[in-house]
């Protein structure tokens, strides 16, 4: 039986497939006792080979890509069900992400767009996107930015991973006011999160084998912060010989970025200068509408655009730029081990891109999105029968 | 005129010459600047080092080593907290000759320089955990806001955009960005703008030409300056000018001490020259500050005579001379 008649009586058949064999980990040998996040099978589908992941539209340009997104994967007959949570950003009540991260929860991995955070609310009122990461531990941030063929850049031949230590640091949000006109914000780093990342950077090194790991901190004037994130990545460092690792302060590394970025590899560092970092390598390789994101934990796995943005000034134009977002679903789909399809639909849209006639304004070109995803959709039919096994 | 150590004393000697030979009406009074231990065990400048300063107001520093341990914190931390240097003024123009990826790069980075991440505050509560304290006051925010805009009017500069990550740091940056607001209100005729850390990050290394006046809390700053000047070539070529209350202003050349070249006669005074013609610039001597940037600029533009680090081989003696040369032309 097809994939295409399996969807039509999902729900009513068991499944004809043998069922996907049980939760197999392979606990990685590190002197840290947590389970390598890396390896760990996808959670199992349920009805027939389905997988179902919670998908949280976000806010401006969010909702027209994820429909973008279930418009691709239904024409692709991708086995996912996507159910819908939307978070609205004018609420102070904290339901709507609650349910959100219930929901996440219960399916174990997500695809996202970005929710607003509204400066006329209280302080109290912490964004959105950092609770659920918080909350759900998501605590390394992945970024793979990569020179696109046809894409005009000022640099060529970029290939980095950044890793961002994604749930404490500058944005612990724990900020007081003891006198008024002083404001204290606390930065905190620990020396379990600083293992965790860095154990996590070297083994995504070793596994895609990557030959150097570069710490970024600022530990000449952040001694002991900082200090202890470069001590926990030295350590972490020695139990992976075949590796090279150095440090680099961050001043100087985005004015290597700027100058010179084929010299790094693998990036590891806390949450702000993560930011920075990652944001600067988006723009080397052609802006936020072309670097997909990842946010993993040790139970949960959220996709997103790599730079986290909402996009309001664009929104609902038909100009956002969807390959993002759409690399972000095929590394969902990488997550979910339906490789095939993720590379299928990879390969398309590489196609598109390298057409500078559909490239979106962001790109310095005129195309709309929907011609964009149209374009993608065109080459997945030309490339072969749409069902494909995985 | 405070020369540094390394490759020091012989860019301040090229500067030194190059406003000989533009005729600039500056007398320099040379200071050494090595903390000692003052009266109460505290570390401080030398005395006659602060008096001259307080006396002139205006200073021209070269790079200074920060040795691992002697004990006294960094030179440079010591100058800011004696002075109360509030605000570092970093100008990015790019260098017509000296080619990077980026051309048309024209912005000023203000970033405050006394508190925010950099207050030194940290303390380790429970084995494993550190915490280190971000610092946001009042009027500090004010002062380098109120600066930022003084800045823009008097070099005619179009908009100022504010710096900062308020999302997610509420409190913190909300303080800062609504004091740049303030602070904006009675300066209308210059634009306001304020954008997120990252984005500015993205849109910087994609187009910098959309940037004008940007400013920020200290890190950020940090991180943004150091950025610009990556994208007009580097250090090398970067002036920087640190303003303090009381009207004392300290410009310095930002790179370091390059202790493997110093004293051969290789070094680059580009830098310090550029900040030296920053200096001018506060002090108002415009016709002398165009002439010798005139001179710098077409020496680097001609590209005969251009030190190692700019590509060529000449040596800092003789790139100081051409530049000496067409400044005279140039009168």
């Amino acid at each position: 039986m097809t994939t295409r008649s399996m969807r039509a009586l999902s729900g009513t058949l068991k499944p004809l497939f043998s069922p996907r064999s049980p939760q197999r980990y392979v606990v990685a040998a590190c002197h840290q006792t947590h389970k390598s996040t890396y390896t760990t099978i996808a959670p199992p589908a349920r009805y027939g080979g389905r997988h179902t992941v919670t998908l949280i539209p976000g806010d401006g340009i969010g909702p027209e890509l994820a429909k973008h997104v279930c418009e691709l994967f239904r024409f692709c007959c991708v086995p996912v069900d996507f159910e819908v949570v939307n978070v609205d950003s004018t609420k102070t009540s904290e339901d709507d992400i609650n349910n959100a991260i219930m929901a996440i929860r219960r399916n174990g991995v997500a695809l996202k767009g970005n929710i607003e955070t509204n400066h006329n609310l209280p302080p109290s009122y912490k964004s959105r996107n950092s609770l659920l990461r918080t909350t759900l531990d998501l605590y390394a941030s992945v970024m793979h930015t990569q020179s696109l063929p046809g894409v005009r850049t000022h640099h060529r031949n970029i290939d980095i991973i950044t890793i961002r230590e994604n749930t404490e640091g500058e944005y612990s949000s724990l900020e007081h006011e003891n006198v008024p006109g002083v404001v204290e914000c606390l930065k905190i780093i620990t020396r379990t999160k600083s293992l965790r990342i860095a154990d996590y950077a070297f083994r995504t090194a070793r596994e895609k084998g990557r030959r150097r790991v570069t710490a970024i901190h600022k530990a000449n004037i952040m001694k002991l912060g900082d200090g202890l994130f470069l001590e926990c990545c030295k350590e972490v460092a020695s139990g992976y010989p075949e590796i090279t690792f150095d440090s680099m302060i961050i001043d100087n590394t985005t004015m290597q970025l700027v100058s010179k970025p084929q010299q790094f590899d693998v990036m590891v560092m806390p949450n702000l200068y993560g930011n920075v970092v990652s944001n600067v390598c988006a723009g080397l390789v052609g802006g936020p509408g072309l670097v997909p994101g990842a946010n993993y934990g040790e139970n949960y796995a959220v996709f997103e655009t790599g730079t986290r943005n909402t996009g309001k000034s664009i929104a609902n134009r038909n100009t956002a730029n969807p390959t993002a977002m759409l690399l972000a679903s095929c590394l969902l789909l990488d997550h979910l081990k339906l490789h095939g399809y993720a590379s299928m639909i990879r390969k398309a849209i590489l196609s598109t891109i390298t057409d500078s006639q559909l490239h979106t304004a962001d790109l310095g070109g005129k195309g709309s999105t929907s011609e964009m995803v149209q374009s993608i959709m065109n080459a997945i039919q030309s490339s072969g029968p749409r069902t494909q096994r995985h | 005129m405070i020369p540094g150590d390394g490759i020091g004393p012989e860019i301040s000697a090229a500067v030194m010459k190059i406003f000989e030979a533009a005729k600039a009406p500056i007398t320099w009074e040379e200071r050494n600047v090595t903390a000692i231990k003052g009266p109460g065990g505290r570390w401080m400048i030398p005395p006659d080092a602060k008096e001259s300063m307080d006396r002139s107001k205006i200073g021209l520093k070269g790079p200074l080593k920060t040795p691992i341990a002697a004990g006294h914190p960094s030179m440079n931390l010591l100058l800011r907290k004696t002075f109360d240097l509030y605000a570092n003024v970093r100008p990015c123009v790019s260098i017509e000759g000296y080619k990077t990826p980026y051309t048309d790069v024209d912005l000023v980075t203000i970033r405050e320089n006394t508190e925010g991440e950099y207050s030194g505050i940290e303390h380790m509560i429970v084995d494993g955990v550190v915490q280190s304290i971000k610092l946001i006051t009042e009027n500090a925010s004010r002062r380098i806001a109120e600066y930022a805009f003084e800045y823009a009017r008097n070099n005619k500069r179009m908009s100022v955009t504010a710096v900062h990550k308020a999302n997610i740091m509420r409190m913190s940056d909300g303080l800062f960005l609504r004091k740049c607001r303030e602070v904006a209100e009675n300066y209308k005729d210059i634009k306001f703008t304020e954008m997120y850390l990252d984005t500015v990050c993205l849109n910087m290394v994609q187009d910098p030409t959309q940037f004008d006046v940007l400013v920020m809390p200290n890190l950020y700053g940090d991180i943004l300056s150091d950025l610009c000047a990556g994208l007009i070539g580097g250090l090398g070529v970067t002036p920087s000018g640190n303003i303090g209350a009381n009207g004392v202003a300290i410009f310095e050349s930002v790179h370091g001490t390059a202790p493997d070249i110093a004293g051969m006669d290789l070094a680059n005074p580009t830098a310090l020259l550029l900040s030296a013609v920053m200096m001018l610039r506060h002090m108002g001597l415009h016709d002398h500050a165009d002439k010798i940037q005139t001179a710098c600029f077409d020496t680097i533009r001609d590209k005969k005579v251009l030190t190692k680090d700019l590509g060529g081989s000449a040596k800092c003696s003789e790139f100081t001379a051409e530049i000496c040369r067409r400044v005279q032309d140039l009168s």
